[in-house]
């Protein structure tokens, strides 16, 4: 016999000031299996919790319903206060009185009526709450990072400080991301290169970490604790075990026009090369779609000069299958183009370049090793104009949100284009400065005062090009949104920062949800910023959203310091709230009739086929199998079960229609 | 083929050379070009500014006779006109409480039926494809194809062509053998309602307008709106002011350039009522291009 135990919360004035907490206290006395019911002011604090522990042992309960907020707030805590008591944690529910009915309703009658129904649906409920245990599953203490940028670096050194096994996979040739093209970092101005590539190496020398570049992640099925992934490693031509990196090959390619990525496009690379001197693994890669060779049939010139016989023409990709038991996905941004601009000209005018593109420029390992230079005729700009918030912050373009780094670093590139031409002038027109951050509205201040930018609050409607001059048409809006115009000899776009490319796919190849720009999705954008909605999966940099470095290292150690968590422990727990197919005595064994229905539907793959057999080995039938590892229990099964033999443990049928019922006052 | 066509007051005045040269080129290709009975004025210049339903009923007036003169398309060769229709068509559209009562102030039902297509969509959907069998001269000149404010602004009421950098007329004026250059003040303001106001500020912004389209070796300017024409046209005795310089460049309706492709007479297209006269000459004789096979093959040999 059921002995139920309701306690409305007044939740301070929140619910009582709209319902009548004493009468729905006093209404759900009489419900049949009730056999306590109190209101107090503060159910969550801690004399609450007490009064529910106490009344659990005094009265004997089977079953608690709380009368107070959304369940998805203090769930958790009445639970486990339900556990401290004796009782089986599942046999507590929260009928949920102030988001579903103080907070939306006036007081009168009818809210009170509302509220006496939601204790009712919940009683009926609970008396058929049935005892549930967690689900412990193992895990296995190897993390994939992917992406090798400066999140993905610090990411996989710091889970492989902390003991653990570490598997990074990276898209490029080398790893070290957007970090390594960078040329200084602000608000110190210290080198990207001197403080990112030690870290690099690092990487590579540490024994807990196995790196794989130049691949992709080809597919993630499992859960936490136990991921099974298939990495595509792409051939790279060349045999890594035997290549010394001495660099002979990429010297001697003859063909060697091919646009250089790195330089975006501002320098040439040859066929066979490395993406930058200081890369790792220091080992070349042969772009197939510009090798002459590849093209057509004849060359091999790299294979003729490597004296360690390292070049494979012949070399196919690989699949390489590994088990995680988490993922950090660190796979960075991008930029957008300067041809997403029709008013600056769609990428036409050669002069006007984007921020990533000035930092190779200003870079001592750029193009034009550190000078400032076009890249029409290679003259140094005497006037440089700087736009920042190209794209962001502007509805019509598509991208509302604050690219978030650009004021920062066009701050720092009108600093280092002051250093490097001292009778240059730098103007930047900007909407608002958003130095946020520590010694940041220093650094801005840096750049009007002591390097003498002009700032000029105001947007640039156009650029075009006159006799070898760049005219930018803009407007001061603190100069009563007059039209400024500038002849430059060098525009610098500070694009927006986008979501990288194959995001989207990736995504979905992880099942975590990402928003509207393609950016992954954080699971609490407060609380769990690290977090996706999947867990065990874990994100940290500019993937989540543009990002500078220091909040993309400190997102990066928070992953590490997650799953270093995770880790600790040998079995993971998890909610027992799954589906299950229900058992029933020979011979039937289930009331499924194995149409695997629910196997097509299942968007976790848990389902999986049973076997029956009898004594001698004979198949007697086939039955659906939910995986309990798998199942997020997200009930689509049940829904499509014909012969309604599936439940969802803690949302079961006949609990459901219990509440409906006590709802229509059978 | 029948069209619905509506002049505006432009047309009829001081655009008359503009009328004359759609309809030359329309009767050269077989399109009758039907005005609607009892028009009215759009409401371009002065409705807009003050009473939003007098500007939204002016021009849904014109478009509820022209479907009850049970026309499908209406060419409306006004830049000004065409922004008011179509804005009109949009709000109408998606504002059933404002369609209603606007319908009630005009007395007639307008239902929405129509399509409305400014000069350039009328060239691509009905004289471009028989250009090529019609034409007698190449347009062989240098030219900057001028499209002003209105003919593709606001994007999301007329989704047309590219507002920042527009190609429609650049690509009717390749199609007729001309050198369209790339300049940077195709949609800039010409000064447009101040054409009689203040026309210093004319000279200024249409001044800026000429100067950039001749120094980069225009030798004519195309235009597609009466408005413009007359701001580049007729005030460039400011326009010179401002530039300190003779310019006689002249401005010219793309359908006076067809015009003049297709071997129309001169005066026909209404050439001769310009301001700044229309030397323009020399054009070669227009041979089809016969289709080459194998264009490769023709090329090694």
């Amino acid at each position: 016999m059921a002995r139920i135990g309701v306690f409305i919360c007044h939740c301070g004035e929140n619910i009582s000031a709209t319902v009548d907490c004493s009468k729905v206290a006093q209404v759900a006395a009489t419900f049949p299996g009730v056999v306590h019911s109190v209101d107090y002011k503060y159910m969550c604090s801690d004399p609450g919790q007490t009064l529910v522990g106490n009344a659990i042992k005094e009265h004997n309960l089977t079953g608690v319903v709380v009368s107070a907020c959304s369940p998805r707030m203090h769930e958790p805590t009445f639970r486990r206060a339900c556990a401290e008591a004796g009782l089986n944690p599942y046999q507590c529910e929260m009928a949920n009185l102030r988001e579903h009915c103080s907070w939306v309703h006036e007081r009168n009658e009818k809210t009170d009526d509302k509220a006496i129904d939601l204790v009712r649906m919940l009683v009926e409920k609970v008396k058929r709450n049935n005892a549930l245990q967690p689900i412990k599953v193992p895990v296995t203490k190897t993390a994939l990072v992917i992406g090798g940028g400066v999140a993905g670096i610090q990411a996989a050194l710091d889970i492989a400080n902390a003991g653990h096994k570490v598997i990074m996979v990276e898209r490029e040739p080398s790893i070290g991301g957007h970090m390594s093209q960078l040329s200084e970092t602000f608000p110190t101005l210290d080198c990207s290169q001197c403080i990112l590539t030690p870290r690099m190496v690092e990487v590579a020398q540490n024994p807990n970490i196995k790196l794989y570049t130049y691949a992709e992640i080809e597919s993630v099925e499992g859960f936490v604790g136990n991921f099974a992934v298939k990495i595509r490693k792409k051939a790279k031509s060349i045999d890594e075990s035997k290549c010394n990196g001495c660099g002979l090959c990429t010297t001697k390619c003859p063909n060697k026009k091919n646009p250089n990525e790195f330089e975006l496009g501002m320098a040439k690379r040859p066929a066979i090369y490395v993406p930058f001197p200081q890369a790792v693994p220091n080992i070349p890669v042969i772009d197939k779609t510009q090798c002459t060779y590849y093209k057509t049939g004849k060359c091999k010139i790299c294979e003729k000069v490597c004296q360690a016989n390292a070049i494979q023409f012949d070399q196919q990709d690989e699949i390489i299958e590994v088990l995680v038991g988490a993922i950090a996905i660190c796979t960075g941004f991008d930029i957008k183009k300067t041809d997403f601009f029709p008013e600056y000209g769609y990428g036409k005018h050669k002069d006007i370049i984007d921020g990533l593109q000035f930092e190779r420029l200003a870079s001592a390992s750029g193009p034009t090793n550190g000078e400032i230079r076009r890249p029409s005729d290679g003259q140094v700009p005497k006037k440089i104009v700087f736009v920042a918030c190209a794209g962001s912050r502007d509805p019509a373009k598509g991208i509302e949100y604050c690219s978030k780094i650009c004021c920062m670093y066009t701050a720092k590139h009108a600093i280092l284009y002051k250093h490097k031409v001292h009778d240059g002038t730098a103007y930047i027109f900007y909407m608002d400065i958003r130095a946020a951050g520590k010694n940041y509205d220093e650094f801005t201040r840096r750049a009007i005062e002591e390097d003498d930018a002009k700032y000029i609050r105001g947007r640039v409607s156009k650029i075009y090009e006159r006799d070898g001059k760049l005219i930018v048409v803009g407007a001061d809006t603190l100069m009563g949104a007059q039209t400024v115009e500038i002849e430059a000899d060098m525009v610098v776009v500070a694009t927006a920062g986008v979501a990288n490319q194959g995001a989207e796919k990736l995504a979905q190849i992880l099942h975590v949800s990402y928003d509207q720009h393609k950016f992954f999705s954080e699971a609490h954008p407060k609380l769990k910023p690290v977090e996706t909605n999947t867990a065990g999966i874990y994100l940290a940099g500019a993937c989540q959203s543009p990002k500078d470095i220091p909040e993309s290292v400190a997102a990066a150690s928070g992953v590490a310091g997650k799953i270093s968590c995770l880790f600790s422990n040998s079995e993971l727990t998890r909610e027992p709230l799954i589906a299950v197919v229900d058992r029933l005595a020979p011979p039937l064994y289930s009331s499924c009739t194995g149409c695997f229905m629910c196997q097509s539907v299942c968007p976790y793959n848990a389902i999986e086929r049973e076997e029956i057999k009898d004594r001698n080995g004979n198949l007697v039938k086939q039955l659906a199998f939910i995986n309990p590892g798998l199942c997020q229990g997200c009930g689509t099964c049940v829904a499509v079960c014909k012969s309604k033999s599936i439940d969802i443990e803690g949302y079961t049928n006949s609990q459901m229609y219990s509440e409906v019922d006590a709802l229509l006052n059978f | 083929m029948k069209l619905g066509f509506y002049p505006g007051c432009s047309l009829e005045g001081a655009s008359r050379e503009y009328n004359e040269s759609v309809m030359a080129i329309a009767e050269e290709m077989g399109i009758e070009l039907v005005s609607i009975p009892d028009w009215n004025c759009c409401g371009a210049t002065a409705a807009h500014n003050m009473d939003k339903e007098l500007s939204l009923s002016l021009p849904a007036r014109n478009l509820a006779l022209a479907e009850e003169a049970g026309l499908t398309e209406l060419v409306v060769p006004c830049a000004a006109c065409y922004s008011r229709f179509c804005a009109t068509q949009h709000e109408l559209m998606h504002d059933e409480n404002l369609h209603k009562k606007i319908n009630g102030i005009i007395e007639k039902e307008y239902k929405g039926n129509l399509r409305i297509l400014n000069v350039i969509q009328f060239i691509e959907e009905f004289i471009i494809d028989k250009l090529e069998d019609k034409m007698k001269f190449e347009f062989n000149k240098k030219v900057a194809c001028y499209y002003g404010c209105l003919l593709v602004r606001p994007n999301k009421v007329l989704n047309f062509d590219r507002t920042e950098d527009p190609q429609t007329m650049d690509a009717v004026m390749k199609k007729l053998g001309a050198d369209s250059i790339d300049w940077a003040f195709k949609t800039e303001c010409c000064g447009a309602g101040f054409s009689v106001s203040f026309t210093e500020a004319v000279g200024r912004l249409s001044g800026q307008i000429i100067e950039d389209a001749e120094h980069r070796g225009a030798e004519a300017m195309i235009v597609a709106c009466p408005m413009c024409h007359s701001n580049l046209d007729m005030r460039r005795p400011e326009i010179n002011k401002y530039n300190k310089k003779k310019s006689d460049m002249p401005v010219i309706y793309i359908t006076q350039a067809i015009g003049l492709a297709l071997g129309i007479d001169r005066n026909k297209l209404g050439l001769q009522r310009h301001f700044v006269p229309v030397k323009l000459k020399d054009f070669k004789p227009y041979a089809k291009k016969t289709v080459v096979e194998n264009p490769q093959k023709m090329e090694v040999e």
